[in-house]
């Protein structure tokens, strides 16, 4: 079994949760429908959302200096990171310049942090942590999330795998809530107070980027909570980081991807809050990271460069029916789902090799694509690259092998057929000697007395 | 070479043949009445629309619900107190704040306002309650021709601003009011 | 008009009476209907596990068989898709419904079918060959195989929860991720169960097979047909 297939198994042994997840996210995605549905331009709007990206992917470095440039002149610094590690070690830099080098762990010197997947693509908070700095996301589901000790689970609905009576139960143990209280307005006040807290005392604000323009280098935030601003706003140090596909050329693109982007996520018309930052308050620092991270290598690579097109709305996560039935953490990636699928790959296939076999390719993500990456396509892809650099099982391959040279050839394929009926593994679509897993919970078809062939030769020939 | 350098030829080299920008004039034709169409969005996302004559409607409701407390406000017609000079933190415990909008946007109800319009950037998100002041005439259709007045402003900082501040992070359920504002009214006169 | 018949694989061996209505009743609409006879497998399995470049012999072989023909009719979307996808052929394959709908231009179709039947649409069908349009799109309605359906005598066609959801088969998927495409099988059947399905059909076997699995180990009261059986008992 692959690290998705175990995951899920055992996601699935609790029934009625699965069913819980499946229709909580499948509300989602009727949400995005209706919202998408009011806009007669819809599937207008996502081809040229669609064809602007693709003209950011190809003058991706020209809209890259001149984003800097103008960046610049607006008085926000920019800063480079070829990977991972050299995006937090930056942040860090940042942070400890601002603070002259002196990093005591007192409340004062924390960050407060607003979403932002790159920062968990570069598993930033470990890092800042492990350094002495202490890191508070902001956004509830994060907060959450972090409070028991994990990682998003959805680019948008972080702990969307959790249930109340569990989050009651967290807060109860980290913020002193009621026990037993599972009301979330009650639980979402507690937090408020507790961030609210937070935010007062906190110097330094890390968001992620949504969009950033080329010609007037802002860069757009997009939150509902208002966690991201509650942030910046306050803070003497604001950082952003951004994947630098984030770039769009101008201001009026704005309004193809907003128009897009909340309808996509959650079917609001629009976030709650849009925020537009171009210059850093007055008295206050601003630096927009610009990361990398296996993106330029991916724009190399024809097949799979369009996934860059990606605005992280979480639509093809709430249509995919693998997805809703095996969890987000079965994914073992910062990004999981469709999207996460063909991402992973291109970061460390080895390790990411098992993901795109976790779909059933039906399609559904690449239609609700507001960028309409071709998503479902790109997984087969994937699967033959994984398969062409060694990345699958040998029995597997050995097995797949064998079954074509059968399927090749008409001769061996009707005698192994006579031979071979009654024995459904040796059906292309049984991996070898899996039998007893389609057997497992299904019956196997009743094998018929003739196939078709002998039945045309005795009545059409 | 620095990163920077390393990554720009990197990109440059793998970047594809360049394509042009699409047409973005055949895009926000959608016709319908504005005014309408901003209360009814404005409403579904959770926000309050009062129309009103004269701001004097305005201080009857600040004295009806918020006698007492911290209201504060750009407008000249409100202003109680010189708080553009407080520090950010300092404005938490504002009750209510009562700004102006530069235009409003049917199609997704929210109302743009820029530096110039917050007197503090942190103010329309500290405080519990907002209140903002919206021009009928100045609603549009969609976010297509919300740009086309944006234009080349000068701003620090804007915000497309949509309803009161919400979640649905715990099992999808809506709750109002989880950093930002607790509840925003709009007055459209 | 001369008619090549494809036949997946699975359905020769496994569901003969699939590929024997396909025959008849593409003869009862008017073709001549020919079954080269050395056809085997279109190689979708092994591609869609990553191994398209194993998939060489399954696409000569094809081709070997179909080249002479200018249509190809499968009761398959799946296999269809694949072959319009991977196999250059000079004629062209077609999945059974729009066939009928496209090629022999068939409107609606006359006879009696007194069942309430389901409808699963599979997704290459689907999203694949635009057999009906998909439930993500902002875009006009229309069902090819519902279309041939709807005017049959006493027939009432299911209006499922969620109209088409994967059924969770996926070829290979079926095993190497088992729990996942059970549950999925399981919550399609439940979605008939809940809306009052007697029959469940569909044009492609392989999803079928799935299902009924399914069906028949938790003993549920659904026949499963396939959309060629169907047509070809009401029309006659």
């Amino acid at each position: 079994m692959t690290t998705h297939s175990k995951s899920a198994e055992i996601f699935n042994r609790d029934f009625e949760r699965t069913t819980w997840h499946d229709e909580t996210l499948y509300f989602v995605r009727q949400k995005r429908d209706k919202a998408a549905f009011q806009i007669d331009d819809w599937e207008l709007l996502r081809e040229t959302a669609s064809q602007i990206k693709f003209n950011v992917l190809s003058n991706l470095s020209e809209y890259l200096i001149q984003f800097e440039e103008n960046a610049l002149k607006n008085g926000i610094k920019v800063h480079w990171a070829a990977d991972a590690r050299e995006h937090n070690e930056i942040v860090f830099n940042i942070v400890s310049e601002y603070f002259e080098g002196n990093i005591p762990h007192d409340t004062f010197k924390g960050i407060v942090k607003s979403k932002s997947m790159l920062t968990e693509e570069c598993h930033m908070n470990e890092y800042l942590i492990s350094k002495g700095i202490e890191v508070v996301d902001t956004d509830l589901g994060e907060r959450i999330v972090q409070l028991a000790g994990e990682r998003p689970s959805h680019i948008v609905l972080p702990c969307i795998h959790w249930k109340k009576e569990e989050i009651g139960e967290l807060f109860h143990k980290h913020l002193g809530t009621e026990k037993g209280n599972k009301d979330p307005k009650y639980l979402t006040e507690a937090a408020r107070q507790h961030l609210r807290d937070k935010f007062l005392n906190r110097k330094v604000a890390l968001t992620g980027v949504n969009f950033a323009v080329a010609v007037t280098g802002e860069f757009v935030v997009c939150t509902n909570e208002g966690n991201a601003d509650m942030g910046t706003h306050l803070s003497d140090l604001h950082i952003a980081s951004m994947g630098m596909e984030k770039i769009i050329p101008q201001r009026q693109h704005l309004s193809v991807f907003l128009r897009l982007l909340a309808r996509s996520a959650t079917g609001q018309p629009i976030t709650t809050y849009s925020s537009h930052f171009r210059k850093p308050r007055d008295g206050q620092q601003m630096h927009v990271v610009i990361v990398d991270n296996g993106r330029s290598t991916q724009l190399g690579r024809e097949d799979f460069r369009n996934s860059l097109k990606c605005i992280r709305c979480g639509a093809c996560f709430n249509t995919c029916p693998v997805y809703r039935r095996s969890g987000g953490h079965s994914y073992h990636t910062a990004i999981a789902g469709p999207i996460g699928s063909i991402l992973s790959p291109n970061l460390d296939m080895k390790a990411n090799a098992d993901l795109p076999f976790a779909s059933t390719l039906c399609g559904s993500c690449s239609n609700v694509c507001p960028v309409k990456i071709d998503i479902h396509q790109q997984l087969y892809k994937w699967r033959q690259v994984l398969v062409k650099e060694g990345h699958t099982s040998a029995t597997k391959t050995l097995m797949m092998k064998g079954m074509s040279k059968v399927l090749a050839s008409p001769a061996v394929f009707k005698f192994s057929g006579k031979v071979g009926r009654m024995l459904m593994d040796k059906m292309p679509f049984m991996v070898n000697n899996s039998l007893n897993l389609w057997y497992k919970q299904r019956e196997m078809p009743e094998p018929p007395k003739e196939s078709f062939r002998e039945w045309y030769k005795k009545n059409r020939k | 070479m620095t990163s920077r350098d390393q990554i720009l030829a990197k990109v440059k080299q793998n970047q594809p043949n360049s394509v042009h920008l699409p047409d973005l004039s055949i895009l926000g034709k959608e016709s319908f009445d504005p005014i309408t169409k901003f209360a009814e969005t404005a409403v579904a996302i959770g926000a309050e629309v009062i129309e009103i004559q004269d701001f004097s409607e305005i201080q009857k409701y600040i004295n009806s619900k918020y006698s007492g407390k911290t209201v504060r406000s750009t407008l000249a017609d409100f202003n109680s107190e010189n708080w553009l000079a407080l520090s950010p933190k300092e404005l938490d415990g504002t009750d209510f704040l009562l700004v102006e909008a530069q235009f409003g946007v049917a199609e997704n109800g929210s109302i743009w306002i820029s530096d110039k319009d917050l007197g503090q950037r942190i103010a329309p998100f500290i405080t519990e309650y907002l209140g903002v002041i919206l021009d009928k005439s100045k609603i549009i259709n969609t976010m297509h021709q919300a740009y086309q007045i944006i234009g080349d402003e000068d701003y620090g900082f804007g915000l497309f601003l949509a309803g009161p501040s919400k979640t649905a992070d715990i099992e999808q359920s809506l709750v109002l009011g989880a950093h930002g504002a607790r509840g925003l009214v709009i007055f459209l006169k | 008009m001369k008619v090549a018949l494809f036949i997946p694989c699975y359905i020769d061996q496994f569901y003969p009476k699939v590929g024997i209505a396909t025959l008849e009743l593409l003869e009862k609409l008017g073709c001549e209907v020919v079954f080269p006879e050395n056809q085997t497998c279109c190689g979708q399995p092994m591609a869609n596990s990553g191994y398209e470049h194993e998939t060489e012999g399954c696409t000569s072989n094809f081709q070997n068989n179909f080249d002479e023909y200018e249509y190809i009719v499968a009761p398959s979307g799946s296999c269809t898709l694949h072959i319009k996808e991977h196999i250059p052929i000079k004629g062209k394959i077609y999945e059974l419904t729009e066939f009928i709908t496209d090629i022999l231009k068939i409107e609606t179709l006359e006879g009696s079918f007194p069942h309430k039947v389901g409808l699963h649409q599979s997704c290459h069908g689907l999203r694949g060959l635009f057999t009906a349009q998909m439930s993500e799109l902002n875009a006009p309605q229309f069902s090819k195989p519902e279309q041939l359906l709807k005017n049959f005598k006493g027939i009432e066609l299911i209006k499922l929860s969620r109209k088409d959801e994967c059924c969770g088969f996926g070829g290979t998927f079926c095993v190497t991720e088992e729990a996942v495409s059970v549950r999925m099988g399981q919550d399609r059947v439940a979605d008939h169960l809940k809306n009052g399905t007697e029959i469940l059909t569909g044009g492609d076997t392989s999803c079928l097979m799935h299902l009924e699995g399914i069906i028949r180990r938790e003993k549920h009261d659904i026949k499963v047909m396939h959309i060629a059986e169907i047509l070809n008992q009401a029309i006659s």
